[in-house]
C-alpha cells in the first residue's frame, strides 16, 4: 500500500466521519470575519485566515480555538471565515475575498476536493499559502495537508484501549457502519492485523453493521449481546455507532461487564463516560490539528519549508513535525478521551 | 347448503361462526408465527427470553413500530396510505429533544403532549392535501416524507441531540418497566386497544372501513368521507409523534437520520397483519401482531446466526406471503360468493316459476 492510497483514504475517512456524525451545527452563526485587512508583509505579522466547513459547528469551533492559539503564540493576525452550511462550494467566495485582501496563509477544510480547487489555486497564485486540514483537497490545489490521524494509528488505539479495557483476552466484536463503508473496512482490517500480531488471546468473533444510523446500532449491539454471552467487548470505530451501542449498554445488565471503545466525540459520549458504561475512547483532538495547522501555515509563509517530503518545522506545544510524501503532515496518534479529559472539550 | 352461511351468515351457530373466524383468522396465523420465531429462538439462546434483558427487549422494541403500525392500520383501511410518518417520527423526536434542551424545566408529559400534537399538525397537512385535492395518499405522502425531512435536515443539520440534553427521568423512561412489563410497551398497547375499540365500535370506525370498501359507494351513502380521511391522517400523523417521543426516550440521541425508512416497516407491519392494502379490512390488532413478528424476525436471525445481508431478505419473503396469501384468500373468498350467489338466483327463479 502507497503512502498515496492511504491519504486519499483518509481524506475519504475524514469527510466522511465529519459528515456522518459529528455535530455540524448549521444555524445560529454569523461570520464574524472577513474584513480584517491582511497587509501582512511576511514580516513580524502573519495574518492566517481559517476556514473551515462551516461556522458554529462545535468540532470546528475547537480547532478554530487551537489556531487561534498558535496564531496568537507567534505573534500572527488570527481571522476565521466560513460558510453557514457545508455545501460544496460555499467555500469559494470566502476564498475569493480572502485572496483579494492578501491574507498570507489561507487554512481550510475542504467541504469538497474538486470544487474549491480553482478558487485556491487563484488564490495561490495571488501570493496566499494554502494549508488544508481535517478534510483534503486535490494534492495541486494545496500547499500542505494536516492529516489528523493515519489509519494504523486509529487502528492501534481502538485495539490497544480495548486490550487494556478487557485485560488482554476474550472475545471482542466490531460494530461497523455500513457493510460497504471503505475507511471503516480499512480501520477493521489492519484491527485484525494487529491483533493477530501482538493480542493472540484476543478473539475477534463478530462484525455487525449498524449502517450509521442510532437506531439499527442499538438494536445490533442488542443481538450482539444476545448471540455471544461471552462476549468481553465491543469496538466501534464509528461515532454514530459508539454512541448508540453505549446507549444500550448503559441501561442493560452488561453495563460495566462488557467494554465498549471506539472512535467517538467527548458531547456524545459525556453522558456514558460519566455514568460508567464507557471508560475510554479515542478520536483526534480538533484543537491540537488547528494548533499545527496553523504553525505549518507560519513555516510556509516564513519559507522554512516548502511541503517537500523530509521538511521539518517546529510546532509550538507540540514539537516537531516532519513533511510526508505528497505535502502531508500527520498529527499523531488518536487522542484517548476519559473521565479525566473528557469535559475539557465541547465538540 | 354449506353455502347459505356465505349469503346469511346469521344461519350458523354462534360457536360455529366463532370458531370458523378463528380459524381463518390472520391475527391467529401471524401470531403462530411470532410464537414459533420465539421458541426456535430461546431453544437456540435461552436468553432470548429469560434472561432480564431479553425479556425486556422482546416487548420494549417493536413498542415504537406498535404505535406507527396502528396509525397506519387506521389510514390503509381508508384506501390510503401515509409514507410521511418515518420523515414525522424524525422530526417529532429531534423537536422533543430540542424542548427538552431549551427548556429544561418543562414536565415530562407536556413534551409528550407537545410532541402528540406536532405530529397531530403534520398529519392535519397530510390529511387535507389528500381529502381535498383528491390526489392519491400515495403521491402527496411521498412528498411530504421528502418535505418533512428537508425540514428536519435543515433545522437540524448535523446537529444531534445527546443523551446528555434530555433529563435523566425521560430517559430512565426509555427503560424502565411495571411488574417486568417496560413502559413504553404499555403506551404503545395502551394505543393499540384505544385505536382497535374505536375502529371495531364507533361509528366513526365502521365508517372508515366503509369508505376503505368502496369510496363511491361511502360518498352517495352520505358518510362524512373527507372529515374522515382527515381525521385518519391526523390520528396517523399524532401516533408518528408520539412514536418519535418514543423514539427519543429509547434511544437516547436522535440525529437528522432518525425514523429513516420507517414508514415501510410500518406499512410491512400492517400488510403482514392481514390489513388490506386497497383498504376495507384488517385490525389493528393484526398489524401490533405483524409489527411484533416484523421486529422479533429481525431481533432474531442474529441470534440464530443468520449474516445481516440474508435478514432484510427474510423480511421480504414474508411481506410478500402475507400478499400472496391476501390474494389467494380474497380470489377464493370472491369464488365462493359469486357462487352462492349464482345458487340462490337460480333457487329463486326456479321458485318464481
Amino acid at each position: 500500500m502507497t503512502m498515496k492510497i492511504r491519504n486519499r483514504r483518509l481524506s475519504a475517512l475524514a469527510a466522511a466521519t465529519l459528515v456522518a456524525s459529528l455535530a455540524l451545527t448549521a444555524c445560529g452563526s454569523d461570520d464574524d470575519g472577513g474584513n480584517e485587512s491582511g497587509s501582512g508583509d511576511g514580516g513580524g505579522n502573519t495574518t492566517v485566515t481559517f476556514l473551515p466547513k462551516n461556522l458554529g459547528n462545535p468540532y470546528f469551533d475547537t480547532s478554530s480555538a487551537g489556531g487561534k492559539e498558535a496564531v496568537e503564540e507567534f505573534g500572527g493576525t488570527f481571522d476565521e471565515v466560513g460558510p453557514d452550511t457545508a455545501s460544496p462550494d460555499a467555500q469559494v467566495q470566502f476564498i475569493n475575498t480572502a485572496a483579494q485582501q492578501g491574507v498570507n496563509a489561507l487554512v481550510v477544510s475542504a467541504n469538497d476536493p474538486e470544487a474549491i480547487c480553482d478558487a485556491l489555486n487563484e488564490a495561490r497564485d495571488a501570493g496566499t499559502t494554502v494549508v488544508t486540514f481535517d478534510s483534503d483537497t486535490n494534492p495541486e490545489c494545496r500547499d500542505l495537508f494536516v492529516n489528523q490521524a493515519s489509519a494504523e494509528g486509529i487502528a492501534k488505539a481502538q485495539v490497544d484501549l480495548i486490550a487494556e479495557q478487557i485485560g488482554d483476552a476474550g472475545e471482542i466484536a466490531v460494530l461497523s457502519a455500513a457493510a460497504n463503508a471503505t475507511n471503516q473496512n480499512a480501520w477493521i482490517k489492519l484491527m485484525e492485523e494487529e491483533l493477530a500480531a501482538n493480542h493472540p488471546d484476543i478473539e475477534l468473533v463478530d462484525t455487525v453493521y449498524g449502517d450509521d444510523d442510532d437506531q439499527t446500532s442499538f438494536d445490533k449491539t442488542a443481538a450482539l449481546l444476545q448471540s455471544h454471552p461471552n462476549l468481553k467487548g465491543i469496538v466501534s470505530p464509528t461515532t454514530v455507532g459508539i454512541a448508540a451501542a453505549a446507549r444500550y449498554l448503559s441501561t442493560s445488565e452488561y453495563k460495566g461487564k462488557v467494554a465498549l471503545t471506539g472512535l467517538g466525540t467527548p458531547n456524545q459520549m459525556r453522558e456514558y463516560v460519566k455514568d460508567g458504561t464507557v471508560t475510554a475512547f479515542a478520536l483526534w483532538n480538533p484543537g491540537d490539528l488547528g494548533y499545527l495547522a496553523a504553525f505549518a501555515a507560519k513555516a510556509l509563509v516564513d519559507g522554512d519549508i516548502s511541503g517537500e517530503e523530509g521538511d521539518t518545522f517546529e510546532a509550538g506545544k507540540l514539537g516537531e513535525f516532519t513533511v510526508d510524501a505528497d505535502g502531508t503532515v500527520l498529527l499523531g496518534d488518536p487522542f484517548v478521551f476519559d473521565k479525566s479529559n473528557i469535559d475539557d472539550f465541547d465538540f | 347448503m354449506s353455502d347459505a352461511l356465505l349469503v346469511e351468515p346469521s344461519a350458523a351457530s354462534p360457536t360455529r361462526r366463532v370458531l370458523g373466524g378463528l380459524l381463518r383468522s390472520r391475527e391467529i396465523a401471524v401470531g403462530a408465527v411470532l410464537v414459533l420465531v420465539i421458541v426456535l429462538t430461546t431453544i437456540k439462546s435461552p436468553s432470548f427470553l429469560f434472561s432480564s434483558d431479553g425479556w425486556r427487549d422482546l416487548l420494549l422494541t417493536p413498542a415504537l413500530l406498535l404505535i406507527l403500525a396502528a396509525g397506519q392500520t387506521v389510514v390503509i383501511i381508508t384506501r390510503n396510505v401515509d409514507l410521511s410518518v418515518g420523515s414525522t417520527l424524525g422530526l417529532t423526536a429531534y423537536f422533543t429533544g430540542r424542548l427538552f434542551s431549551d427548556h429544561p424545566h418543562l414536565p415530562i408529559i407536556a413534551v409528550v403532549v407537545l410532541g402528540l400534537l406536532f405530529g397531530a399538525v403534520l398529519g392535519l397537512v397530510n390529511g387535507v392535501l389528500v381529502a381535498l385535492f383528491k390526489v392519491p395518499a400515495l403521491v402527496i405522502t411521498l412528498g411530504t416524507l421528502y418535505i418533512y425531512r428537508g425540514i428536519f435536515l435543515t433545522w437540524a443539520g448535523s446537529d444531534r441531540i445527546n443523551a446528555g440534553d434530555m433529563p435523566q427521568d425521560f430517559l430512565a423512561l426509555g427503560t424502565k418497566a411495571i411488574v417486568t412489563i417496560p413502559v413504553l410497551t404499555i403506551v404503545g398497547l395502551v394505543v393499540l386497544v384505544a385505536v382497535g375499540y374505536y375502529l371495531h365500535t364507533a361509528r366513526g370506525g365502521r365508517e372508515l372501513y366503509a369508505i376503505g370498501s368502496d369510496p363511491d359507494a361511502a360518498v352517495l351513502y352520505g358518510l362524512p368521507v373527507t372529515r374522515r380521511i382527515v381525521g385518519a391522517f391526523v390520528l396517523c400523523g399524532a401516533l408518528a409523534g408520539l412514536a418519535g417521543v418514543v423514539y427519543a426516550a429509547r434511544y437516547g440521541t436522535v440525529s437528522s437520520g432518525a425514523g429513516l425508512g420507517m414508514e415501510l416497516q410500518a406499512v410491512g407491519a400492517a400488510v403482514i397483519g392481514g390489513v388490506a392494502i386497497f383498504g376495507g379490512s384488517g385490525t389493528v390488532w393484526g398489524a401490533a401482531i405483524g409489527a411484533f413478528l416484523l421486529v422479533t424476525i429481525n431481533r432474531a436471525l442474529p441470534v440464530v446466526g443468520i449474516s445481516d445481508f440474508w435478514q432484510r431478505a427474510v423480511v421480504g419473503a414474508l411481506i410478500i406471503a402475507a400478499i400472496v396469501l391476501d390474494r389467494v384468500l380474497s380470489a377464493r373468498q370472491q369464488r365462493r360468493l359469486v357462487a352462492a350467489r349464482e345458487e340462490t338466483r337460480t333457487l329463486q327463479m326456479r321458485g318464481g316459476a
